[in-house]
């Protein structure tokens, strides 16, 4: 069936169509008629940003936390030249989200019109697909298609771009129907490889599961089955920056985080095991450290809907491509199939192993009663919010991860934090998408004073929809992981790292008309933590924390796994000239 | 096909895990891609090339299926086997892209140039251009008093030996196709 209607009207019409709820924006000349169609219904909530690299962050915000895609609506030229950090972090982390830009019109492309860029062009890298829709029968079509390709296979971002006279002229709209096109991923995984994993399941001595965030990409089916699995088998299990709340932190499988600052147990079970079951990772750089010295002994297998994700870093010697719900639902009926066996002995002697490694206790850090550290604030933080409920976004820098190290997240969805790109200002922004999507929920954005910064402009939108997120940032008047790197391997250089001239953040607060708390005193951090946690409206924490905190453990680059620097002491000269030109 | 340990799924192409994946070893490879005839698409295959640091030694595109709106875009690449199996898995992960096949594995292929060579010459070494091509089955598809076009057809080092003994003939001007490739038989 379909309706003639004006493009503009298509794209709102294809929005409703698609489920969608809420929509990222910032107006412009090339988008008005979209605005006007806008203006004229009540179903979408369009939310203001104050630059369009905050749309696109609270969309990807927004899909984080709901597993739905989020949407961003943009203008011409520089509206969606503003999009393309925002679009680069969607596609490494593989978030689904839809951008749409305003173009100049169709008979005005390639002359440097006002307010002109070659928008699928310059995004073409930095998308999962992109279209430019030249007339407008074939937009609600795109449309729809933008949605599917956003959302099967690899999640991921995409852009749709609309010259004014498609947004003008009429058309006839059709409504969405199941796929025809050709991109169809497949999500079964095959059964042999399945069956080899199973196998090596039942024989493993030293088994470990490395997760990551295609777990959680894949819906809460995923999480629940894994759930079921790892405690099923009792087999350890770590996950990645991007995977936490996967398995609960508070599981008695788990193991922590792993790679660069992950836990000293869970990079010597990586290090030492003998079956490793990837679901849903990459083996990105920040994970393997050192890669031919990377899991020396271990069988490998890798779980991933991508088949390009499969030996691009590492070899594996099962690999898998499916759906992460899918492939782990078979491996439960296999494995249930034949006797639910594990090598139980030898998995309870490897057990003991890691309470061995745990003793460590490596996460410890020298406290203070002048100054906050800024693993104690972490601390005290959870504690106090753990019961809420709490959905988290970070920032990028040593405060990252200090969240991902002492906050512990039982469920998928409520932990959003810039992995792949490693993108300073993307928390605040995501943790306005993240409070629009779960209105009455505690969403906290664990910040650095100078990753916030980059996108300030959004205390505007935060105060303008009355959106009650804490920004609570660990404020230590530098670009405290630049300033850790320069100090190890820069000779204690601290080139340009350090935050000179930084505004009174309470005053800020305030100039927005919301809450400014400024803590200073370990004692004062409980109350001050209860007064931002029971203020209705967005806050600004300013947490004055000790300046030359160094973020441990940590792996240096090119270094192994079982190379890790537990804290100051040995840090001295542990970088040579071979790791120091890596990042 | 287990004895063989072929691991199913890895790729489409998995006769791959035959060869040790992590080989310094470059190798030479013909990959026919077949994509959706849409704007933009010769572009993002070249962009992943680019991107991603991969090598295009010959590249050849044109629709080859009017009504399916389809395009055959012919690469001839050289990597490691491992960089090799990355090329063809990213560009399978392209959405336009319908199908890619590695021809140099699921070969033999037959693969195909078309040169045209500008030769200026006059005396005795235009005859012996001419008779020289004669021997390549090179065709003369224009002619002055001083120069001919030769028209070309053939596997790429055919065309590269024509070519050579061309340049001290006078060559001036050469205009190649690149590689276009099928897999023989049925």
């Amino acid at each position: 069936m379909t309706r003639e209607m004006t493009g503009a009207k298509m794209v709102v019409q294809a929005l409703k169509d698609q489920g969608v709820d809420t929509v990222f924006g910032y107006p412009g000349g090339a988008v008005l008629p979209i605005y006007d169609e806008i203006f004229l219904q009540n179903d979408i909530r369009h939310i203001l940003v104050r630059h369009e690299q905050g749309a696109v962050h609270a969309a990807e915000g927004y899909a984080r936390s709901t597993g739905k895609p989020g949407v961003a609506l943009v203008t011409s030229g520089p509206g969606a030249t503003n999009a393309v950090t925002g679009l680069t972090d969607a596609l490494l982390d593989s978030i689904p989200i839809i951008v749409l830009t305003g173009q100049v019109p169709t008979f005005m492309i390639g002359s440097d019109a006002f307010q002109e860029a070659d928008t699928v062009g310059i995004t073409r890298p930095c998308t999962k697909h992109n279209w430019l829709v030249k007339d407008t029968d074939s937009l609600s079509a795109t449309m729809h298609e933008a949605f599917h390709v956003a959302m099967s296979g690899r999640p991921g971002p995409v852009l749709v771009d609309i010259p004014k006279d498609v947004q003008f002229a009429t058309g006839d709209y059709s409504a969405p129907k199941p796929s025809t096109s050709h991109y169809q991923p497949v999500v079964k995984g095959d059964l042999e490889e399945i069956t080899e994993l199973v196998a090596a399941i039942e024989t493993a001595k030293k088994p470990v599961f490395y997760t990551g965030g295609g777990v959680i990409n894949s819906g809460p089916a995923a999480s629940q089955l894994l759930r079921e699995l790892v405690d099923a088998t009792g087999f350890p299990i770590t996950s990645t920056l991007m995977g936490l709340g996967a398995y609960p932190a508070s599981g008695e499988n788990w193991l922590g985080m792993l790679g660069m600052h992950g836990l000293y147990e869970a990079n010597l079970a990586m290090h030492d095991c003998d079956l490793m079951i990837n679901i849903g990772a990459r083996f990105d750089d920040r994970i393997t450290g050192r890669i031919d010295a990377f899991s020396p002994n271990s069988k490998k297998a890798h779980i991933d809907i991508d088949p390009s994700s499969i030996n691009k870093v590492i070899r594996v010697d099962i690999p898998i491509v499916g759906d992460v719900a899918h492939v782990l639902e078979d491996i439960l009926k296999v494995w249930k199939a034949r006797g639910r066996k594990t090598d139980t002995a030898n998995i309870k002697q490897w057990q003991s192993q890691i309470a061995e490694w745990r003793k460590v206790n490596c996460l410890a850090y020298t406290n203070s009663e002048k100054t906050i550290k800024p693993q104690y604030a972490l601390e005290r933080l959870e504690e106090l919010t753990k019961k809420h409920d709490r959905y988290i976004t970070t920032e990028v820098g040593q405060h990252q991860m200090w969240a991902a190290q002492y906050l512990g997240f039982e469920d998928p969805n409520r932990w959003m934090t810039s992995g792949g790109l490693g993108t300073m200002g993307y928390g605040f922004p995501a943790s306005i998408g993240v409070q629009m999507a779960h209105p009455e929920a505690l969403v906290i954005n664990v910040a650095g004073e100078a990753s916030w910064l980059m996108n300030m402009q959004e205390m505007g939108t935060a105060t303008q929809y009355r959106l009650p997120v804490k920004q609570f940032i660990l404020n230590n008047e530098r670009l405290g992981m630049v300033r850790q790197w320069q100090e190890l391997l820069h000779g204690e250089r601290y080139s340009h790292s350090w935050s000179e001239a930084l505004p009174d953040f309470v005053k800020l607060a305030e100039a927005f008309g919301a809450k400014g708390i400024l803590c200073s005193d370990p004692a004062d951090l409980d109350d001050a933590i209860m007064e931002m946690i029971n203020y209705d409206g967005p806050v600004i924490f300013d947490c004055l924390v000790e300046k030359h905190e160094n973020c441990f453990p940590m792996i240096p680059s090119g270094k192994a796994h079982n190379e890790m620097l537990l804290g100051e002491a040995e840090t001295q000269g542990v970088i040579d000239s071979k790791g120091s030109v890596l990042v | 096909m287990s004895a063989l340990h072929i691991k199913k799924g890895s790729t489409r192409h998995s006769a791959y895990n035959l060869r040790p994946t992590f080989s310094d070893v470059q190798e030479r490879h013909t990959i026919a891609v077949l994509v959706e005839n849409e704007p933009g698409v010769l572009a993002r295959v070249i962009g992943l090339f680019s991107g991603r640091g991969y090598n295009i030694e010959s590249l050849t595109v044109a629709e080859v299926d009017h009504t399916g709106h389809l395009s055959r875009i012919t690469i001839v690449t050289t990597g490691t086997p491992q960089v090799i199996e990355q090329i063809k898995a990213q560009l399978g992960r392209i959405v336009p892209v319908h199908e890619v096949h590695d021809l140099t594995v699921e070969g033999p292929s037959v693969e195909r140039e078309l040169a045209i060579i500008k030769v200026v010459g006059e005396g005795d070494k235009r005859v012996e251009a001419l008779r020289l091509a004669d021997i390549f089955r090179a065709n003369v598809v224009d002619s002055t008093l001083n120069s001919f076009i030769f028209e070309i057809t053939g596997a790429p080092d055919k065309i590269d030996a024509f070519a050579d003994l061309m340049r001290p003939l006078g060559l001036v001007e050469i205009a190649r196709t690149g590689v276009a490739a099928l897999l023989r038989g049925d």
